[in-house]
């Protein structure tokens, strides 16, 4: 029972993160509707930069710089590529974005080489134990940043103007327009925040018990599109639940691994596809996803 | 598609069908005379090169139907590559090495192997049948995962992380291994008769996609991807026809992997990544979406370049053997696609096939004007 409760516990730390993954992945798509394929890249450069700048100037400021940096490298790609296409077919920029991240993740992969890079977090492999449960104060620290930033996301998007003008913008982006918003702005605006929920993520993703930085992380994205995607592309709520649900899915795989060996090793990988897939087929539009209708 | 109604007519009223040949249909005859003497001059390194860009021209093409022609993002490709070259050696495998062969003769496994293959994409059809557009694309994520899980782990079928061998094609009693045959004093290896069977597969599949593109099929495809409830308001047989194209570029995908298996000779799990159906991707769009000569201009844009880079390393700047801390020739090559990739959609709309056009087509590929499907 009690490795059922830490499983638990461990796959909603985890599934915390992949929501801050799937939080971006969701703005952007509701800014611009495209999809963001170059997650990866931007999740792995905040990570690099926060990993390679901890020695000099200390945890802290090196994760201020590294999310500035992924928030400034997804400004980056909105400026240079996403705002330069001509043409609508939103299905052709997602391809466009899975170029932007072959060329990042080459880049940053080629950087990190076969290294393993340290992040220098305060929470080493402390843990906390409460009576029978053994909890990682990182799994913690993970659940606290990624609810406080998903709760300021939230409370942003709904009450500042900034949250204003982009729901208008996704509601009706020419209306919008109309009404002196500039979307240009919004979809900026839209990729830098997601390039720093990333970088969050990132570094929630390297420390204790996986062993850091490797060319590998960026894998980590990957979970993040079942979560968005079974939660609903268009749904913030649906971001969260999605990233919880994956989360805890892989946690549990994972944790009675042992116990279904004659579904093979790494089932904790695919588990998360398996019930994207299962829940895909009940709702084609996620759970919480608007379904898509069309007027003739 | 009616690149024939919009070109400029150049003898006044030729009626259509009774046109003369063109000087292009000489220049395609010369580059297939070129390719048929190929295996008499080049060395084994580029005969292989040349296979793997067949092979991945053969499955673009497949990907090009169902993502270029109607609109249907998959990023499952490599699942249907590794469905048909493990298919083939499933089927033709004697289980001499340990592992479940059936032992057919090896023309029939490579059959049963693309048909495998769109069973395979049949089977997944009812799951892409009810999703569109990025929800699609990520499902077919899925199909990667659960592909590279059942590789690693049916290890009685597929040899897990090892692989398995491939046993070498054979048919009319001829035999594409490495006994020695001499053809006017040069002698044939894998290499130089495979290039035979992959020149003949592709041509077919070539020839057959561009019937199927310039046919009521391919226009049906392109009003779903232009329109879809428009085309469905039309008499478009919607589903049916998505599941159609599914399946047929699933085949292509089993054909293209069971090419790749016998110039391989060894299938390994790893090489069937989601990094392989992002390079297909890459190849539709640089080539051109939805025409069969932009998939395979794209097939070989792609899978040349690396070994282009690899071969001339020592005499390109910026360019290192891997390993020494600059710049390897497989990293270059990404950057090279990845660049590629975006300038083609931000520049080129419609590949690099449009640049080899004098004037833009006003048919075919890009939507150049079209609304997106997702509205």
């Amino acid at each position: 029972m009690s490795t059922f409760v830490e499983l638990l516990l461990n796959g909603v730390s985890m599934g915390s993160v992949y929501a801050l993954i799937a939080l971006g992945f969701v703005v952007i798509f509701k800014a611009t509707e495209v999809v963001n394929f170059a997650h990866a890249s931007l999740l792995l450069a905040g990570g690099y930069v926060t990993a390679v700048l901890h020695d000099d100037i200390g945890f802290w400021p090196a994760l201020l710089v590294g999310i500035a940096g992924a928030a400034l490298v997804g400004a980056a790609i909105e400026f240079l590529v996403m705002r330069r296409y001509r043409g609508h077919d939103h299905s052709v920029l997602a391809i466009a974005t899975i170029g932007v991240d072959i060329l990042l993740v080459t880049d940053l992969t080629r950087r990190i080489g076969t290294d393993v890079l340290a992040v220098g977090d305060p929470w080493g492999d402390a843990v906390l134990e409460i009576g029978p449960l053994t909890i990682a104060h990182t799994r913690i620290a993970a659940f606290l940043a990624a609810g406080l930033l998903i709760t300021a996301f939230l409370l942003a998007f709904r009450y500042t103007s900034w949250g204003v003008a982009m729901r208008a913008a996704a509601e009706n982006a020419e209306t919008a327009a109309l009404m002196g918003i500039r979307l240009g702005r919004v979809s900026l605006g839209a990729w830098a925040v997601a390039g720093g929920l990333a970088a969050v993520a990132a570094l929630f993703l390297t420390v204790f018990p996986t062993p850091g930085l490797e060319r590998a992380t960026s894998l980590a994205a990957l979970k993040a599109f079942p979560a968005a995607i079974l939660g609903g592309l268009d749904s913030t709520t649906g971001a969260l639940v999605g990233g919880l649900v994956v989360g805890i899915t892989e946690s549990l795989a994972t944790g009675y691994q042992s116990d279904l060996t004659f579904l093979g090793r790494g089932l904790g990988e695919l588990a998360p596809y398996l019930v994207m897939v299962a829940i895909l087929l009940v709702r084609p539009a996620g759970l919480f996803g608007t379904k898509e209708l069309a007027r003739v | 598609m009616s690149d024939v109604l919009t070109k400029p007519a150049p003898e006044a009223a030729t009626p259509r069908t009774r046109k003369l040949p063109g000087p292009r249909v000489y220049v395609w005859l010369a580059g297939f005379v070129l390719l048929l003497v190929l295996p008499f001059y080049l060395e084994r390194f580029w005969l292989q090169a040349g296979l793997f860009a067949m092979a991945a021209a053969i499955g673009a093409i497949g990907l090009n139907l169902l993502t270029g022609a109607t609109g249907q993002l998959s990023m499952g490709h490599a699942f249907f590559l590794a469905v048909g070259a493990y298919g083939y050696c499933a089927f033709a495998g004697d289980g001499a090495d340990g592992l479940t062969g059936l032992g057919l003769p090896t023309w029939l496994a490579a059959v049963l192997a693309v048909g495998l293959a769109g069973v395979a994409g049949g089977v997944f059809s009812p799951i892409a049948g009810r999703l569109r557009g990025a929800y699609l694309g990520i499902a077919t994520l899925a199909l990667i995962f659960i592909g590279q899980h059942v590789l690693f782990n049916a290890h009685d079928l597929t040899g897990g992380f090892n692989g398995r061998d491939v046993p070498p094609f054979s048919i009319f009693g001829l035999t594409f291994d490495d006994s020695e045959l001499l053809v006017a004093a040069v002698p044939f290896g894998t290499a130089e008769k495979l290039w035979y069977l992959g020149l003949v597969l592709l041509l077919a599949g070539g020839l057959f996609a561009r019937g199927v593109l310039r046919g009521r099929p391919g226009r049906a495809m392109n009003a779903i991807r232009d329109h879809q409830i428009a085309a469905g308001v039309m008499g478009v047989p919607v589903a049916r026809y998505r599941a159609a194209v599914f399946v047929l570029s699933s085949m292509y995908a089993g054909l293209a992997g069971v090419l790749l298996a016998l110039v391989f000779q060894r299938t390994v799990p790893e090489y069937f990544g989601m990094v392989l159906s992002l390079e297909y991707l890459a190849m539709i769009v640089i080539g051109g979406l939805g025409s069969v000569s932009g998939a395979v201009v794209g097939a070989v844009f792609v899978s040349l370049l690396p070994q282009i880079l690899t071969r001339y390393s020592d005499s390109l700047p910026l360019v290192s053997e891997a390993g020494t801390g600059g710049v390897s020739p497989g990293e270059a090559a990404k950057y090279l696609y990845g660049a590629a990739l975006v300038a083609v959609v931000l520049f080129l709309p419609g590949g690099l096939v449009r640049l080899a056009a004098r004037r833009p087509k006003a048919s075919s590929a890009q939507p150049s004007g079209t609304e997106g499907n997702d509205r």
